[in-house]
């Protein structure tokens, strides 16, 4: 007999909370409310989407309220709050996202990777406009140029950063020049990215002449932009290695500097991979850097060490800035678009890298 | 392969501050040495001076004397990785190389020092040391997975057979026990006495009845109080040390009265 009662009525413990239901109906209301709002005042989805929230967020906060008192209140309050400000921060990059796609998608072709602007002039353009052909030229030579540049920066960069890194955590005992070294790491991370463009620019002005532009010194000022980067995050992964292992190391009569090679930095790999990965896709995205060192081509060059190159942001960059036939920019304006879909491409593509690179060489714990 | 410790007159520092003064200590080859005493008391410190871990730390040093054999640890052409080869140590917490297979563990020794071994004595000396580590019949079938997939008891051992692995003179051991539950503690206890055939070991263990069980002399460390360095009080057979002490602070502190 009391099991039927207990079934038929509700329980003691749930009196006073709202049913599951009543979120949906407050949404509901909201929106129809909404719509009544937005239509006096001029109907537009935005407006209608903005109020129904508005509406939503007040509606829920108030029968909240009055069913189950004020401290449930605030809290579905501010769950709501959090929830919306999720929200606006994710519109921003969802619209980047779908813009680049929109756009870059019908300039991507096969040609397009694969050729270069050689010999792509106004009247080429204008031709394909006129005779609705497709749009000629490519972006070959900005991605090989940004693939050549940004390895090379990594390959100054990473050695640089990861020896500064390891010195600071294992040898540096908070002296002077290690103090010295912290500090300039910090100032180096605030360096404004054309600085460091002049700057290598200028270096190999003085070693090479003036106006010695190839690809090579632009990795010079990536790398000055990368350096900081590396070091910063190297350190840090240096630092939670725990010391249990350096002092089984020493113990086993290791050397300080095998133990370092062999157990600490392999022990820290995927947090240092990972880090010098974020690092490239930070400045993979760098133009002004590039122009003043690598100059522009729109031809391909292979060679980094001679002659001047593009990058795919250059590349965007003069596409907008210096349309190829100026009666006819759709056809450039399309090209930028493509390219910038390439390099959100190759950014994104680093990022799964560093984060497979981060499980593959991760410390093994299961059993 | 096993040899004697005597400790003269050693003070030792970190900077400016002495943590431990005064010790002199014969410890026997072939033997199992425990140290007792309360927190902060230095006996993991002076144990720590036996292979010049404690160099580790910035600012540590010390007079005295430890001679190995004989020979001086502290002389100024030894070079303490040459120490560490002969004296080797387990640590309180186990700490298996995460990157590292059961089996790269136990040959971590051979193979952080880059020396040649053939794939041969490999196997024969990962199963040497797992044999001496009463660790082989556990993992035998997984010797490719990840030491820190063991249990934290099978750990400490593989941390042993690491040490073992280099084939030490002395086996140090900084409360190996204190993060183990009570069977894993019987079995880390049943191998000390099986490698005091073979080694020296000296043990450091808050648990005295462990120091009873398995150790052959003990020696107390005491500390007059925060900021005072600590001091040997007394060394002697196990048996002394918990029935007879000659000092009234190791009674006390043996049968519990304090600490």
């Amino acid at each position: 007999m009391s099991s039927a009662l207990l079934k038929t009525r509700r329980s003691q413990l749930t009196k006073g909370r709202l049913p599951g239901y009543a979120i949906w109906v407050v949404l509901g209301t909201a929106v129809v409310l909404a719509a009544a709002v937005s239509a006096l005042i001029g109907f537009d989805v935005l407006v209608w989407a903005l109020i129904a929230a508005v509406f939503f967020v007040a509606g829920a906060t108030l029968v909240t309220a009055a069913a189950e008192g004020r401290r449930k209140a605030a809290d579905s309050l501010m769950t709501y709050l959090v929830y919306g400000a999720f929200v606006i921060a994710l519109l921003p990059l969802l619209s980047v996202i779908w813009t680049v796609l929109e756009r870059g998608l019908p300039g991507l072709s096969y040609d397009f990777f694969f050729t270069s602007m050689n010999g792509v002039t106004g009247a080429t353009d204008n031709a394909s406009a006129e005779n609705g052909t497709p749009v000629l030229g490519g972006a070959y030579h900005a991605i090989v140029g940004t693939l050549q540049i940004t390895l090379w920066a990594t390959l100054v960069s990473v050695p640089i950063g990861l020896l500064a890194a390891v010195y600071l955590v294992e040898y540096g005992r908070g002296g002077a020049l290690d103090r010295a070294i912290t500090f300039f790491v910090d100032v180096m991370t605030g360096i404004p990215s054309i600085v460091a463009g002049l700057f290598a620019a200028a270096l190999f002005a003085l070693l090479f002449g003036p106006g010695t532009r190839t690809g090579f010194v632009a990795s010079v000022a990536l790398s000055v932009l990368m350096i900081p980067v590396v070091v910063r995050s190297t350190e840090e992964m240096l630092k939670i290695v725990p010391n249990e292992l350096r002092e089984a190391s020493y113990a086993l009569g290791v050397r300080k500097w095998r133990t370092i090679v062999k157990v600490v930095v392999p022990t820290a790999i995927s947090g240092i991979a990972s880090g010098v990965t974020l690092a490239i896709a930070r400045v993979v995205g760098e133009t002004a850097p590039i122009l003043v060192t690598a100059g522009f081509a729109s031809s391909i060059n292979l060679n980094v060490f001679g002659g001047w190159m593009s990058t795919l942001p250059t590349f965007i960059y003069y596409q907008i800035l210096t349309p190829t036939s100026p009666t006819n920019i759709d056809a450039s304006t399309q090209r930028a678009w493509a390219a910038a879909l390439i390099l959100i491409i190759m950014v994104m593509l680093l990022n799964v890298v560093a984060r497979l690179v981060a499980r593959i060489f991760a410390p093994r714990t299961s059993r | 392969m096993s040899k004697r410790i005597d400790v003269k007159d050693l003070n030792v520092y970190y900077s400016k501050f002495l943590a431990v003064e005064d010790v002199n200590i014969s410890i026997e080859a072939r033997s199992v040495t425990a140290f007792i005493g309360p927190s902060g008391c230095g006996k993991s410190t002076f144990l720590r001076t036996l292979n010049r871990m404690h160099e580790v730390i910035p600012g540590a040093h010390v007079e005295g004397e430890v001679l190995l054999d004989g020979d001086d640890l502290y002389d100024p052409a030894v070079d303490p990785v040459t120490v560490r080869g002969q004296v080797g140590m387990v640590f309180q917490r186990p700490n298996p190389f995460p990157t590292m297979s059961i089996r790269d563990n136990v040959l971590a020794g051979v193979k952080l020092n880059n020396k040649r071994i053939s794939r041969s004595d490999a196997d024969a000396l990962v199963e040497k040391s797992l044999r001496g580590a009463n660790l082989w019949n556990e993992v035998k079938d997984r010797l490719g997975r990840p030491g820190s997939g063991l249990s934290g008891g099978q750990q400490q051992r593989l941390c042993i057979a690491r040490a073992i692995a280099v084939s030490p003179q002395v086996i140090l051991m900084d409360e190996p026990c204190s993060a183990l539950d009570p069977i894993s503690t019987l079995a880390i206890e049943d191998l000390i006495n099986e490698l005091k055939a073979d080694y020296t070991v000296v043990i450091v263990t808050h648990n005295m009845q462990q120091a009873a069980r398995v150790s052959d002399k003990t020696a107390f460390f005491n500390i007059a109080g925060t900021g005072k360095p600590g001091k040997l009080i007394e060394y002697a057979d196990t048996t002394t040390i918990f029935n007879k002490p000659l000092q009234k602070s190791t009674e006390d502190y043996v049968s519990g009265r304090f600490g």
